[in-house]
């Protein structure tokens, strides 16, 4: 059985995507809605992850519940650096391409995701299942946010 | 006949009646001091444009200017009946500081120039934009106030004229989450309720809603009933005492920012009392499992805890809406301006779908607007949607749209959501967006932030638009400002929260060079020279009627159908409501009837968005969760707004309106019976909060947030402990600082933050982490909150308070049913069912 290493993967992405979500986050905080779902999202992943931290000492795997997260001060240094430099400057790529990211990863994750509630459901584990059936759907909300962000953006990043 | 001193008595003299009869008619009436009826040369027909309430009234006219006003006793809405807004509100239009002549930016100063030049001016820069940097570059931040011919034309020139995303009224600032909680739940806007609800309910529900003050009369017609036979009861959700928790039956006062957990909460009780009417549940909505589940946690308990209520008050509330047999519930700023917004008003239209309530008698929804022609800005597609509740998302919606303007569907825009009006503040201050054309509203003091606000508009690279009647704050930091006229000098109609459609017409003129809004579009139309596909002129229209018979057209078969609607038929008589069409040619009292919805793939406005990320749906989606129209229960969890009280900022800050003024008191404030009502911005603190801040009544106070600092003398209120209140109405056009603070600051908007609802785009003003500090003790000058409101004075100090009078300039007319009353033509209270 190889649930514990589809743990520990999922454990390892969820962290990522949060991690990528507050570094979305910290560097288009002069775009508040950007700046706070970004966040909020984070959030999500970062229950996920102690979720999945909470299921994993069944499947012989130790994962660090509280794996996302940084410190406070530094990250406080780093937004107010985002706001001082780039308020007027013009919308870059940058957010694009951060965007694109957290979409692509939040995709994968899904994934994970998937492949977990298929083994969940062979060995007729519901615990697992229900951990599933409930970080999946946020998970895809996560992508989809992302996706409807790029598409409000792209056009004016692009023609103006 | 009452003469009554309508300062001191808001709503003036009760004229009891029992549920079911009608509501009787009082004639309210104020004429310029010293004349008589007889003086008046003429009355002139149209409706209150200082709230949204749509209270029909005629202006009294002599010698070619406005005189005064009296209610229209036939009229469906008021019954005769004024508030104080309507009574005096009028004055301004007369007053000698008008804005009478185009102005230009020159050296840092206005300068006066003529129409012409003006125009080019405006005309050129616009097509030096499109040309170099496209319609992305452009943008238009109109207002609640306009006319709806005057926002079909904007919708129009805007979006297929010059093909840009960037409309937005501030209707986003007051009724976006009531459009956006209704599309969500029903699949289109439209208020589902009527005033007459009032007439019939036992429960009445107020969430966030203090109707007392912004809606003054439909607040009298509840007192009406309340002081008549067999009253309907009350329940309250505000964190201030307001006039509306002092007449409640039950009074919740939650923590700021936690309505979504309250309404979890009242669902959850309905739910596990089998209060829910299951026919109507299985018959006509989908989505009750997951509501029924995400409530599951939400128990009295929990809710008590995160609310800050208690418990037995949240079960006798969840008894109230559980076991009225007829439930009207009203929405508003407290519940629309959170970072949940749209979240906590659909948990409202969840409450009415479980337990059956629509579409009958008494059995009313109204997800209230603020301003007087809001629903105009939605419907026209002033607010960026597509006109006539069409579905930018739905390919069929944009080809029939262009099929009546007669351009090709890629010349709408349609690729995503329109941009809101804080995303417009976004792309002016990244530079992407270079003009904005801001029609009656005054963002320099309405918008929240508003430091940055005014570095983002006063930006050199920036070319400012403003068009109003007074040079408002954001008019002084303009390049282009254009006098517009005002209600009374012009012709227009508009439509009020419950869809009745008004006519207001033309009294007298407007002063100097001061044109309606209509013919500035039209003459920008003209002069931009947009066209149809087959070359001709794109805005074929030449004045009002002209304007209003396209409108009919464009809004034919949608759910808001105004075909069987003319000019002569809203003359005369009462406001009608729509949907007006052949089949309804009287209008339509109730939308919804036997679960009716306009919520099939099909028809729907929207999709639908996530409530909690705002993502929009696919169509696919919609169509697989809702194949066959129905209503949609949707289910949200509380989640906490992302400024908390902290140890620097331990107390929540809640700003909000005052009876006596309306937005930033550009009118209001030239009223001298309003003005001195409420002249000056004051902070509501708790007796609590005075107690340990050691603050009295009159002291000078400071409240200071992250963004800012405001200065304003303590009223201790009722307010919930841990809450300030601020009004927003206060800026500076009247003060040394003119367009900004100049030593002294008393916006409100100084400290609210840059936050909003993602699913409506509505800002958040009502919870922002603040301290509050003592500057100086009273000098005996009281505090300028008025006593009649829910800034009334309790505690150890109220009673040294003087209260709120008018004196004898306040004094109107009352015309009561003991009184002769016209009898011929009474008011008809609704259309055909």
């Amino acid at each position: 059985m190889r649930i514990g290493l589809a743990l520990r993967e999922l454990h390892r992405d969820e962290t990522e995507l949060a991690d990528e979500l507050l570094h979305l986050s910290e560097r288009h905080a002069v775009d508040h809605e950007v700046y706070h779902l970004a966040r909020d999202l984070a959030g999500w992943s970062a229950d996920h992850v102690r979720r999945i931290a909470e299921i994993a000492g069944r499947y012989g795997e130790d994962l660090d519940p509280d794996a996302v997260g940084e410190s406070g001060t530094a990250k406080r240094v780093r937004e107010r650096v985002s706001d001082a430099l780039d308020r007027s400057a013009p919308p870059g790529m940058a957010l694009l391409r951060d965007l694109r990211t957290v979409y692509t990863m939040a995709q994968g994750v899904s994934v994970d995701w998937e492949l977990l509630a298929q083994a969940a459901q062979g060995i007729r584990h519901h615990d697992l299942l229900d951990l599933t059936q409930h970080c999946h759907p946020e998970n895809l909300r996560q992508a989809r946010w992302a996706n409807a962000k790029l598409k409000e953006s792209a056009t004016q990043v692009l023609v103006s | 006949m009452a003469r009554t001193d309508r300062i001191a008595e808001p709503w003036g003299t009760r004229t009891p009646y029992g549920p079911g009869e009608r509501w009787p008619v009082r004639v309210d009436q104020h004429l310029e001091e010293g004349l008589t009826e007889a003086d008046v040369d003429r009355w002139v027909q149209s409706a209150s444009t200082l709230h949204s309430n749509g209270d029909g009234l005629d202006l009294a006219v002599k010698d070619g200017r406005l005189v005064g006003v009296r209610g229209r006793a036939q009229d469906r809405v008021n019954h005769g009946r004024l508030g104080p807004k309507d009574l005096f509100g009028w004055q301004s239009v007369g007053s000698s500081d008008r804005l009478t002549q185009p102005l230009v930016g020159r050296d840092g100063r206005l300068v006066e120039t003529t129409w012409d030049e003006a125009m080019e001016l405006l005309v050129g820069r616009m097509q030096e934009l499109l040309a170099e940097r496209g319609a992305s570059a452009v943008g238009f931040y109109t207002t609640g106030q306009l006319f709806l011919e005057e926002y079909y034309t904007l919708g129009v020139m805007a979006h297929a004229g010059i093909g840009t995303n960037h409309v937005d009224g501030n209707t986003r600032l007051c009724t976006a989450t009531a459009a956006a909680a209704l599309k969500e739940s029903f699949g289109c806007d439209g208020q589902p309720g009527s005033y007459t609800d009032v007439d019939h309910a036992d429960v009445i529900a107020l969430f966030g809603h203090n109707m007392a003050e912004t809606q003054t009369v439909l607040w009298t017609r509840i007192l009406d009933r309340l002081a008549g036979p067999r009253p309907p009861q009350v329940l309250c959700v505000d964190p201030r005492l307001t006039p509306v928790a002092r007449a409640a039956t039950v009074h919740l006062a939650p923590r700021p920012g936690t309505n979504v957990a309250l309404m979890n909460g009242l669902l959850h009780e309905v739910i596990a009392h089998g209060w829910v009417d299951e026919d109507y549940v299985a018959a006509h909505t989908v989505g009750f499992s997951e509501l029924e589940r995400q409530v599951r946690e939400y128990t009295p308990e929990v809710v008590a805890r995160i609310c800050d209520v208690p418990e037995e008050d949240l079960r006798a509330a969840a008894r109230l809406v559980g076991t009225a047999d007829r439930l009207l519930s009203t929405v508003l700023q407290g519940f629309y301006q959170s970072h949940q917004g749209t979240a906590s008003a659909v948990q409202v239209n969840n409450l009415h779908l479980v337990r059956g309530m629509l579409g009958a008698p008494g059995r009313g929804l109204l997800q209230m607007n603020g301003q007087p022609s809001a629903e105009n800005t939605r419907e026209c597609g002033a607010d960026g949607d597509l006109a006539g509740f069409r579905n930018w998302s739905n390919a069929a919606h944009v080809a029939d749209l262009a099929r009546v303007w007669n351009v090709e569907p890629d010349a709408i825009p349609h690729w995503s959501p329109p941009t809101h009006a804080m995303q417009m503040m976004r792309y002016l201050e990244d530079g992407s967006m270079r003009m904005l054309w801001v029609q009656g509203t005054n963002p320099l003091v309405s918008l929240p932030e508003l430091n940055r606000i005014r570095s983002v508009l006063t930006q050199e690279r920036v070319f400012l638009v403003v068009q109003d009647i007074f040079l408002s704050e954001t008019a002084q930091v303009a390049d282009l400002v254009l006098p517009a006229a005002t209600t009374g000098e012009k012709t227009g109609t508009f439509t009020n929260v419950d869809r009745t459609v008004h006519l207001s017409e033309k009294a007298v003129e407007p002063p100097g060079q001061a044109r309606p809004d209509l013919d500035i579009f039209l003459d920008f139309a003209r002069r931009m020279g947009f066209r149809d596909k087959d070359g001709g002129p794109l805005v074929h229209w030449h004045d009002p009627e002209s304007a209003f018979a396209v409108w009919k057209e464009c809004s034919r078969g949608r759910p808001c159908d105004y075909t069987a609607l003319t000019y002569d038929k809203l003359r005369g008589g009462s406001g009608i409501q729509w949907p007006c069409d052949e089949e309804h040619p009287e209008g339509t009292e109730r939308l919804y009837e036997g679960g009716r919805f306009f919520a099939a793939p099909d028809v729907a406005e929207s999709y639908g968005r996530d409530l909690i990320t705002g993502a929009p749906l696919e169509e696919t989606e919609y169509r697989a969760m809702n194949p066959q129209g129905r209503a949609v229960l949707k289910a949200a969890r509380y989640v906490p707004p992302h400024e908390l009280p902290s140890e620097r900022f331990p107390l929540q800050l809640v700003t909000g309106r005052t009876l006596y003024h309306f937005h930033t008191r550009t009118r209001t404030g030239r009223a001298r019976q309003l003005h001195d009502a409420a002249p000056d911005v004051w902070v509501e603190v708790s007796q609590h909060d005075a107690g340990t801040h050691g603050l009295a009544e009159g002291d000078l106070a400071e409240v200071t947030t992250p963004r800012g600092r405001v200065e304003g003398r303590v009223r201790i209120s009722g307010i919930r402990p841990g809450v300030l209140f601020l009004p927003f109405h206060y800026g500076y056009w009247d003060m040394p600082g003119g367009h900004a603070p100049d030593g002294h600051s008393r916006a409100a908007n100084e400290l609210t933050l840059t936050d909003w609802d993602p699913c409506s785009k509505q800002p958040v003003f009502k919870t922002a982490a603040a301290r509050l500090r003592r500057l100086a003790a009273s000098d005996g000058t009281p505090s300028p909150a008025p006593t009649t409101t829910g800034s009334a004075p309790v505690g150890p100090g109220a009673a040294s308070v003087p209260p709120t009078r008018g004196g004898e300039a306040s004094m109107s007319d009352e015309l009561l049913p003991s009184d002769d009353l016209p009898t011929d033509d009474l008011p008809s209270d609704g259309g055909a069912r």
